[in-house]
């Protein structure tokens, strides 16, 4: 455990504080909301850096599609701002604090950035990574320094937005990023198929996402393959009357949820609320092409027949529930994508567990070294988070 | 244009590294006679040229590995190329380094429509994968306007964007994975078919880093399926300002259009000459905007478009009838570089981009700047996304015109950092804003950007003299400085 937790207020003290562990030799446990602790190998740290103190929207243009706010804006301030502009946070960032036993709520956005976490719309709009368009913060040498801007175009220099999204708070302490934003969709529908099971669901979902349709989401969950409509009315309609058409062959019953259904159902599906109910079991999460979806979950199954699935981003995003057991059956699952390529991340599992297993996919030696030189670059004495990625 | 000097002792070695090359690329892939390796002396910049040492046309990884380890080996500087059509000099040859052609890595591997990916080589071109894949109904997204030429490697390594990158993303929102190989001879492979990374998101750092990270062997694009329809609208309006605020409405309204696109009034008569697209010759602010999707959401947008732009003081509003008209509204737009080219000996395009709000008063200033230096300027721009093409007519055969272009087009560039934009939007910094680095960067952020490289290439070897404007070592750079003097803090509140 930390020996204790250090909260500065502004960029400054930010700085300062990484200054004095550098001197110290104090490694950092970085966190902003707290909601993903219990997520990742846990951490053997000197202290807390606490940065939820430096907090606030900086500047939000509607019309430019940015937002830029400091590191510890709590996501539903974010939200609730875009909102009075009918805008919204395309990614559609997942709220995984219910799964991992906490309240809903607590996570800020650049949490979210810093796991590269993304929903449902994955799909088409991209995950946290593709929207982060600049940061400013401090590098493991105390240094502050920023990369990218607020424009929606820009290359000058390496693209280090890409780098420290989903780099879990090893490389370096933001205190200041811009995002980009999109406008919400006046309409959001949503057609159940209803009766496929997993080898019939995902042709149908590929075969939709192939479509000029222009699906923002396609999910199976238990016995209903769920495809996702959004836009201006005349557009939803016949989106929908066009997408009915094509998914006649599959044979399944058909029926539409509106609006408001819709938002409830994608926001469970995107907050993984269908494993939810047993507080007890092992959660996977495996990023893999589409149509291995069903494949993977059934080499699994044949091991493990009570492993709950569910499938987002068309089969290319597997949810998977297994027993428990003291090694998480890491060995299985990993085998399971097999030579397919794609990655599984252990996302719920007892302290223990995740500390003997790994909890990000293992990488093959050549890159696991360049992943290492990596971190070296931005941080090179191992302050930020040691272990959790490198 | 400084580029760094020449190592002797690399000189000196020109018959050995040759002879080495060849032993590793046999038969007709070694070009190092003069006549051979003109073709390769400079890329789309060209008003900057040098001959390279020696050039070097793998066809295999295998073989990209052996020279790259050679390479580091006997620390000799390499410059990857794709199809050379780099607008900042990105692969400019380098008179002490081989020059890395990609061109016959030009096969599709493998085209997935269920799963909506192809696996290309790097040197097939941009188009090339809408070509193997629009039979089908699917395309490749991203499209600069070099698309038939320019290299699939080229566009990973410049991020390239296009016209249509406001709705559809630039190069890196449309990737999933790629094979490089590393300056030590390892061959990596960053994503595949799946989304998102489970480590450090190399593959984004990979896209845009300019060639100087490492050589691209394989790359995995995003298919889409082909809009069911697409209309463009022409809007012409009495004043730049009128046009700007158009832009701005339309976003604000919550359309993203497929592409949206601004010329000035020399612009628009200069492409009106040379294509006859049908412009209002009077507008002093044109915008073309296109508008795809199912036809019903395109009728609907458009009508919703047309009314905005009316509220804006639109004295020309006009819809493509048909497929043909709307060709005709881009070809203009399409040939406004060349179109520009017929009234001036020689231009340099910039590429600059600004927050949209800030549009108006960039264009106002770069006139004022206009006047100050004697140089005409002519606008085109992606409008929807802030990114400036603003073209600088002078004579190259003038040496203070060029002096004069070069400062003209610095200054404009520092004028877009000083209003929240960025030096380059899409064409990347190359040797030709490389210079310009620290008008928006602080030397730490550059250090920091250096270390990165260092992980990747510790001596530098990677397309030397592009990007920074001065090379670090890693050694120097690795070094950590702790201060003795541990310093309390006080004031940060600790619990």
């Amino acid at each position: 455990m930390a020996a204790g937790t250090i909260k500065p207020r502004d960029a400054s003290e930010l700085r300062q504080a990484v200054e004095w562990a550098l001197n110290d030799g104090v490694t950092l446990d970085v966190r902003g909301g707290g909601s993903k602790l219990d997520l990742g190998k846990p951490m053997q740290c000197n202290q807390v850096l606490d940065v939820s103190g430096i907090s606030g929207i900086v500047d939000y243009a509607p019309e430019e599609l940015v937002v830029t706010l400091r590191a510890g804006t709590p996501m539903r301030e974010v939200e609730a701002l875009l909102a009075q502009r009918n805008q919204m946070l395309a990614f559609e960032p997942p709220d995984l604090g219910p799964l991992l036993g906490r309240a809903p709520g607590e996570g800020t956005l650049v949490g979210a950035v810093m796991g590269n976490l993304a929903g449902p719309r994955r799909l088409s709009a991209g995950a946290a990574r593709d929207h982060l368009l600049g940061f400013s913060g401090v590098n493991g040498r105390g240094e502050a320094f920023k990369s990218g801007g607020r424009v929606m175009k820009n290359v000058t220099g390496y693209d280090l937005s890409k780098l420290l999204a989903g780099s879990w708070g090893t490389l370096a302490v933001l205190d200041e990023v811009s995002v980009k934003v999109l406008p919400a969709p006046d309409q959001t529908r949503t057609l159940l198929l209803h009766g496929l099971d997993d080898a019939a669901a995902v042709p149908a979902m590929c075969a939709a996402m192939g479509s000029p349709h222009e699906i923002s989401g396609a999910a199976h969950v238990g016995d209903k393959t769920a495809l996702r409509i959004e836009g201006v009315a005349p557009s939803v309609e016949a989106r929908l009357k066009g997408l009915r058409e094509l998914l006649v062959a599959s044979g399944a019953a058909m029926d539409e949820l509106g609006t408001l259904e819709s938002r409830t159902f994608w926001r469970e599906v995107r907050d993984v609320a269908p494993l939810d109910a047993d507080a007890d079991a092992i959660v996977w999460r495996l990023s893999c092409p589409p149509t291995e979806g069903p494949v993977i979950v059934a080499r699994i199954r044949a091991q493990r027949p009570s492993a709950k699935a569910f499938y987002d981003w068309s089969g290319g995003l597997v949810w998977l529930a297994l027993p428990p057991t003291a090694d998480a059956d890491h060995l299985l699952v990993r085998a399971a994508l097999g030579a397919t390529g794609g990655h599984a991340t252990l996302i719920r599992a007892p302290e223990t567990t995740r500390a003997s297993v790994p909890v990000l996919h293992p990488q093959s030696p050549a890159l696991a070294a360049l992943a290492a030189r990596v971190k070296e670059s931005l941080d090179p004495k191992g302050l930020f988070n040691p272990g959790r990625m490198v | 244009m400084q580029m760094p000097p020449l190592d002797p002792d690399i000189l000196r070695r020109r018959g050995a590294i040759v002879a080495a090359l060849q032993a590793i690329v046999p038969g007709e892939g070694v070009i190092d006679d003069l006549d051979g390796m003109r073709p390769y002396e400079c890329d789309a910049l060209s008003a900057y040229r040098q001959m390279p040492l020696v050039v070097v046309l793998p066809e295999t990884v295998g073989q990209v590995a052996s020279i790259l380890r050679y390479c580091q080996d006997h620390q000799v500087k390499v410059v990857p190329r794709g199809a050379g059509t780099s607008l900042s000099g990105g692969s400019m040859p380098v008179g002490d380094a081989i020059l890395l052609g990609m061109a016959k890595f030009n096969r599709v591997l493998e085209i997935d429509y269920a799963n909506r990916c192809a696996r290309v080589q790097p040197g097939v071109t941009n188009l090339g994968v809408t070509k193997a894949v629009e039979h089908e109904g699917f395309y490749y997204a991203p499209d600069p306007s070099s698309q038939i030429a320019c290299s699939i490697g080229g566009n990973v390594a410049e991020n390239s964007g296009g016209v249509h990158c406001l709705k559809y993303g630039l190069t890196t929102n449309n990737l999933l994975g790629i094979e490089m190989v590393l300056m030590n001879g390892e061959v990596v492979r960053l994503g595949g078919k799946h989304l998102d990374s489970g480590g450090y998101d190399l593959l984004g750092l990979m896209t845009g880093s300019e060639g100087l990270l490492g050589v691209v062997t394989e790359v995995t694009v995003r298919l889409l399926r082909k809009p069911s329809t697409a209309r463009a609208v022409l809007l012409g309006f009495p004043t730049e300002a009128g046009a700007a605020d158009c832009v701005a409405a339309v976003i604000a309204s919550g359309i993203i259009p497929g592409g949206m696109e601004m010329m000035d009034k020399d612009a628009v008569q200069c492409a009106e000459n040379y294509v006859g697209a049908g412009y209002p010759l009077d507008a002093e602010g044109l915008l073309i905007v296109e508008l795809d999707g199912p036809e019903v959401e395109v009728d609907y947008l458009v009508a919703r478009v047309e009314e905005i732009a009316r509220g804006r003081g639109a004295t020309t509003v006009r819809v493509s009838r048909d497929e043909q008209e709307r060709v005709l509204f881009w070809a203009g737009r399409k040939a406004a570089f060349p179109a520009v080219g017929q009234i001036t000996p020689d231009y340099m395009c910039l590429d600059g981009s600004v927050p949209r709000g800030r549009l108006v008063e960039v264009l106002g200033e770069m006139r004022l700047m206009s006047k100050t230096y004697g140089l005409r300027v002519v606008n085109v721009f992606h409008a929807g996304d802030g990114n400036l093409h603003p073209l600088i007519l002078f004579d190259a055969n003038d040496p203070d015109e060029l002096r004069r272009a070069e400062e003209f087009g610095a200054d404009i560039l520092r004028l877009c950092v000083r209003v929240g934009g960025v030096l380059t939007g899409e064409h990347g910094v190359g040797i030709e804003k490389r210079d310009l680095m620290g008008v928006q960067f602080t030397e730490i952020d550059l250090d920091q950007q250096m270390r990165v490289k260092c992980a990747f290439d510790p001596d530098h070897l990677l397309n030397p003299g592009k990007v920074f404007p001065k090379l670090r070592r890693c050694a120097e750079l690795g070094r950590v400085t702790v201060h003795d003097n541990k310093l309390p803090f006080p004031d940060i509140p600790r619990f």
